[in-house]
């Protein structure tokens, strides 16, 4: 690990400002992501902004039905929630899926949405990797591709994005709230706060330098039966193949994001019309012009036959 | 007398180094533990450091340590508490788990910085040869273990894991989500999976487990 200096901030927006003042600082926060990639030297911030005092870990209730979620609320907490699991239940079911006990107690909200890819050639550090080293070139195209995306990739960067949680709060339509180094704040919908990899794949948010989250919103509860199902190579402890979110209506309608198969939790509105005629036409719709490779090509089959069982599953 | 000490030695030495050279910087307000403020220079050869207290199995421990050093590192080589182990460094095995604040953690994927005023609980401070706490004495009884490595992280993350069920936290296995869990042979399983072990004791840890689950319900 490469040495940094370490302060801890006050309030968000000093933090903000001191992330702005020293370019390569970072927030830590529960560090679980963020220490493993130092470690590596695939992250090597100079300078360490520790969050954890920041009073952001409370879960209230909003004018408007909804519940803000402060940035440190810990995966554990946000899952065991009562409020969450009685009516947004697909976060609980999303988070208590990924990681480990031991994991989801020091993992944040933010910090899970701040997630970087698994991609195993990101991590090698021997290996050319654009995100890693933006103009190297990209491993994984060519290589094994087995766990990489089939929608929304470029010739640049076919990595996934690895979060169950932001995949259930793209369904939830959740927003994610910002302080800026200015101190203005800002509310992102989280439609807009990941990327796709383009030719920038190194840039993984729409977060300007220094800007801090506060917050995520979730709107009032939208009901349905919700339901998270992921698919993974052990039963437990192990980052999804692909993963299925979806709230159905008792008429048949509904929502659904995928996880594991593009840079971002993966929804299309405008396809979710054909959810009453059933999985295949949905899947489809949602996947269409998909670039695969012959090692990830079973994902198409896997989501419609996952989205398939969870859509039975909705009918009870 | 072996090369161990040596090592040891010489690493304290140049923490030591280390930690004067930092002082003798002016810090900025707000800043704990900058070596240097932007615009300035880090002395030649010192690495910075930090000021850490923590509660270690009930005895408050003052440290002064190179910011990189993780809670693990800072349990095995400061404090010299080796039952936290270091199985991957990564947050992958869970042999490196212990309690703060009553929640288990992975102790390599949290800075000693980070966890200023907190208590810490390993495995030394859940029970004693002559005193076991219950589940060092099941894990006995029922043979959870072979090579023994896991299992400091496999009995302090079974201790947290009966409470997170006794405070109603939720699991993967957890089939009704607004119902209090239960504490069944299925949901110890998934709530332990952050806890590998090689030698594939699973069955009896489980069993372990399972008798302490039992008296407590």
């Amino acid at each position: 690990m490469k040495t940094f200096t370490y302060e801890r901030a006050r309030s968000p927006a000093e933090a903000a400002a001191a992330a702005s003042r020293i370019p390569s600082a970072k927030f830590i926060a529960g560090g679980t992501n963020l220490l493993d990639l130092m470690k590596l030297e695939i992250e090597q911030p100079a300078h360490l902004i520790d969050v954890n005092g920041l009073a952001l870990d409370k879960i209230e209730a909003t004018p408007e039905g909804g519940l803000r979620i402060g940035a440190l609320v810990r995966n554990t907490d946000l899952a065991s929630d009562t409020r969450v699991r009685r009516d947004h239940g697909v976060l609980s079911r999303a988070l208590l899926a990924g990681a480990s006990g031991q994991l989801r107690n020091a993992a944040t909200t933010a910090g899970n949405l701040l997630q970087r890819t698994r991609c195993p050639y990101f991590y090698d550090t021997n290996q050319p990797c654009n995100k890693r080293q933006p103009g190297s070139g990209c491993s994984a195209i060519g290589g094994f591709s087995r766990s990489h995306a089939v929608v929304g990739a470029s010739e640049a960067c076919i990595a996934t994005h690895p979060s169950d949680m932001a995949v259930a709060m793209r369904t939830l339509d959740a927003t994610v709230e910002t302080v800026a180094p200015t101190g203005t704040t800002r509310r992102i919908p989280i439609a807009d706060f990941h990327r796709l990899p383009g030719n920038t794949p190194h840039l993984e948010t729409t977060l300007a330098q220094g800007e801090l989250i506060t917050a995520v919103t979730l709107p009032r509860p939208v009901g349905g039966t919700h339901i998270y199902h992921k698919v993974r190579d052990r039963a437990s402890y192990a980052f999804a193949l692909i993963s299925v979110a979806a709230i159905v209506q008792k008429d048949g309608s509904g929502r659904v994001a995928l996880g594991g198969v593009a840079h971002k939790p993966w929804r299309v509105e405008a396809t979710e019309a054909q959810l009453p005629r059933g999985a295949q036409a949905a899947a489809r719709q949602l996947l269409d012009g998909a670039k695969l490779t012959p090692q990830n090509e079973f994902k198409l089959s896997l989501v419609e036959r996952t989205l398939g069982a969870v859509l039975t599953q909705a009918k009870g | 007398m072996d090369r161990t000490s040596d090592i040891t030695i010489s690493r304290r030495n140049l923490l030591t180094a280390g930690a004067a050279s930092a002082g003798a910087v002016a810090l900025p307000k707000g800043a704990i533990a900058q070596a240097s403020t932007p615009g300035t220079t880090t002395p030649a050869g010192s690495v910075p450091t930090a000021k850490v207290s923590l509660q270690v199995n009930g005895a408050t421990r003052a440290l002064e340590l190179d910011t990189r050093t993780t809670l693990l590192d800072t349990l095995r080589e400061h404090l010299h508490l080796t039952g936290p182990k270091k199985g991957c460094d990564h947050g992958q095995c869970g042999a490196c788990t212990v309690i703060v604040d009553g929640r288990r953690i992975n102790s390599c994927l949290s800075l000693a910085v980070m966890n200023e005023g907190r208590s810490v609980t390993t495995i030394e401070g859940l029970g004693k040869p002559g005193a076991l706490h219950p589940m060092q004495a099941a894990f006995v009884k029922h043979d959870g273990y072979q090579c023994g490595y896991c299992t400091p992280g496999q009995i302090c993350s079974a201790v947290a894991m009966l409470g997170e069920i006794q405070a109603g936290v939720p699991s993967h296995a957890s089939t009704d989500l607004t119902a209090p869990p239960q504490a069944t042979v299925v949901e110890f399983r998934e709530r332990m999976s952050g806890n590998i072990c090689r030698c594939g004791a699973y069955s009896n840890i489980i069993d372990a487990v399972t008798e302490i689950a039992g008296r407590r319900a």
